[in-house]
């Protein structure tokens, strides 16, 4: 078993590496150093583009195409937003980012800033994380004091302001139009694209919209250079991606991983979760936020074609959504053999339901609908013809909304009833046994159908 | 009834015009989030209807502007809550780890339901969707704080410690 590249997280255990002084003594904004003193912001795109990084926050587009699409004819001032409303169920990474090491993000927002020629920053986070809104302003204080951050950074000419911006409870925030719209002080509603952002963003002007992890990985890129980067993690997975592991296992938390790293060994490694906890066995994994596919145990540790599963976005979504997921924003939740699938997808409903803007009838109606027939099957009133409703409502909704929300809600119910229908069928079978919320802990959920099968 | 208009303290009112520096001029507008968090915190943890309007006078902005966006997000409480508001995530991570039974035994403890406050107004409880602390599971909001890796029996000294700080 060989440890895997750290960048990210490779000082988070120096001690004080939440203060300037530290991260600067660990080798802290010499990629600012080296940007603004030897590098064009053209050139730093270009590295960004060859590094091959793909946006952190779950889409996966590559973070230097999206650079490139920024309208630099319009002279109006440009924006880069950095994306801290980190509200994923099941992820967690950015906020320990920004916890422990602050001056990670600040770093990568100067070398961002500097790229896109941006002279007024925002980092937009998630209104709950109240402690951490003053480690980021510290953080950016310290900056300043040092002469990173201002007028006339180190002597180059290039001036940057960031300030940082609470969100306040709204899941929706995190979509990209969304977070603009919210930052000019406006209820969460996404934008129709076209124009997108890049042309038409913050206050009508080219705008930018990257992933905490996105951009503080951007400073190593420029150390190292893009093509180096490109030799960590495997194929068009390159980098390091950060995993924020939850549920029934050993060791919860967040791992920085080298791209490519078998499903397997991460689960069962002592060096990241540790195993199943409580001597269980392995049920599902949801391996990258709640909107992602659900996959049963055999799907995420091998692919159809007995290939073992790796952590990288090709591998991870090989066999489409029939037997495949996606890596997405890295949210990896475990479950053992007593959890309820219908009870945990009955939760990411009612979170979708809650959510949902409102803007498009078909999310707004449709999660509302899924979330109360998924109760009625969890509490021992569902109907047989309420599983194809479910699968009906979600095929109803998945494409036919403005923002991606729609397609979140849509696509756990999909997988849950694709992969496990015959737990479904048992709700509706045995209302009185799952009435009680712990059911499948007191008598585990067998297969009749392969039960039948034995017996023949 | 008469009401009295609310009035910053010199040091909120300080904050509020160092937030709203922090955008281009005229786009005031940006500040009415972090305004409306200030005004919270600054005037019993919730948003009054005459809250608002004042933060509508500050910014510039029409009262509609501000009531649109306080009833949007969750974390504007648009009714009055106890002194201690417990926010407890129920979401999948947390429920696989054990949040139905927090929920469950706090609703005992407290002799309420989700939503409501305690007689003495001392405790608001409120379930909410995941606040991206999955690894720490189960795990409840209390101000400006998170209290993670819950159990039923830490929950005993957990709630005297809260209602103790707050009385002092």
């Amino acid at each position: 078993m060989t440890m895997g590249k750290k960048l990210l997280l490779k000082d988070i255990d120096v001690p004080g590496i939440k203060s300037f002084e530290v991260y600067r003594r660990q080798g802290g904004y010499a990629a600012v150093e080296k940007a603004l003193k030897t590098m064009t912001p053209d050139q730093v795109i270009d590295e960004v583009k060859k590094s091959g990084l793909r946006g952190r926050g779950g889409a996966g587009f590559p973070t230097g195409m999206k650079w490139s699409f920024l309208d630099r004819k319009s002279d109006k001032p440009r924006y880069l937003i950095c994306n801290a409303d980190e509200s994923e169920p099941g992820t967690f990474k950015d906020r320990y980012l920004m916890e422990f090491i602050p001056h990670a993000l600040i770093e990568g927002m100067i070398v961002s800033s500097y790229a896109l020629g941006a002279k007024t920053s925002y980092i937009y986070m998630r209104g709950e994380f109240r402690w951490i809104f003053p480690i980021l302003e510290q953080a950016i204080e310290e900056a300043r004091a040092a002469g990173f951050l201002g007028q006339n950074i180190l002597g180059s000419g290039y001036s940057l302001e960031l300030y940082v911006h609470p969100g306040a409870g709204a899941y929706i925030c995190g979509e990209e139009t969304a977070q603009i719209e919210s930052l000019e002080g406006k209820r969460g509603n996404p934008r129709n694209k076209p124009p997108f952002p890049a042309v038409v963003g913050l206050y009508g002007c080219p705008t930018v919209v990257n992933n905490v992890e996105s951009i503080a990985a951007v400073p190593h890129i420029i150390n190292m250079g893009g093509d180096e980067y490109t030799k960590i993690g495997v194929g068009k997975s390159t980098g390091t991606k950060l995993i924020s592991a939850s549920g029934h296992i050993n060791k919860p938390g967040v791992y920085e991983i080298e791209l490519g790293l078998p499903v397997e060994e991460f689960i069962y490694s002592d060096e990241y979760c540790g195993g199943i906890w409580k001597g269980r066995k392995l049920k599902a994994v949801i391996a990258g936020g709640s909107s992602v596919p659900i996959l049963p145990a055999d799907l995420i540790l091998k692919t159809t074609k007995g290939e073992p599963r790796l952590m990288s976005y090709e591998s991870l979504a090989d066999g489409g959504f029939q037997t495949g997921t996606m890596l997405g924003s890295g949210g990896f939740i475990v479950m053992d053999e007593t959890a309820c699938i219908v009870r945990n997808l009955w939760t990411f409903a009612r979170f979708y339901h809650h959510e949902s803007c409102g803007q498009c009838s078909p999310c707004r109606e449709g999660t509302g609908w899924m979330e109360k027939v998924l109760h009625r099957i969890e509490h021992g009133h569902g109907h047989m013809h309420d599983i194809d409703l479910l699968v009906n409502v979600a095929k109803n909704i998945e494409g036919n909304t403005i923002c991606p929300l729609g397609d979140a809600a849509a696509w756990p119910v999909a997988s849950a009833i694709r992969h496990f229908r015959e737990e479904f069928e048992y709700h509706v079978k045995y209302p009185e046994k799952v009435k009680d919320r712990n059911h499948f802990e007191k008598e585990p959920f067998i297969s009749e159908r392969k039960l039948s099968v034995a017996e023949v | 009834m008469t009401t009295t208009q609310p009035q910053f303290s010199d040091a909120a009112m300080a904050l509020v015009q160092k937030i709203i520096k922090r955008y281009p001029e005229g786009r005031q507008k940006s500040a009415l989030l972090p305004v409306l968090h200030v005004a919270q915190a600054e005037f019993g943890g919730w948003l009054s209807p005459g809250t608002m309007d004042y933060v509508a006078s500050i910014l510039d902005l029409k009262p509609i502007e501000v009531y649109e966006v306080a009833s949007f997000y969750t974390m504007y409480n648009l009714r009055p809550v106890g002194k201690c508001l417990l926010e407890v995530c129920r979401t999948g991570p947390c429920m696989l780890r054990g949040s139905d039974d927090i929920i469950e035994y706090l609703e005992n403890k407290l002799g309420i339901k989700d939503g409501e406050t305690t007689a003495d107004g001392m405790f608001t409880l409120k379930t909410v969707e995941c606040l991206a602390s999955c690894g720490t599971a189960p795990m409840m909001q209390v101000g400006d704080h998170y209290i993670e890796n819950l159990t039923c029996e830490k929950l005993d000294d957990i709630l005297s410690d809260l209602a103790e700080r707050t009385s002092k």
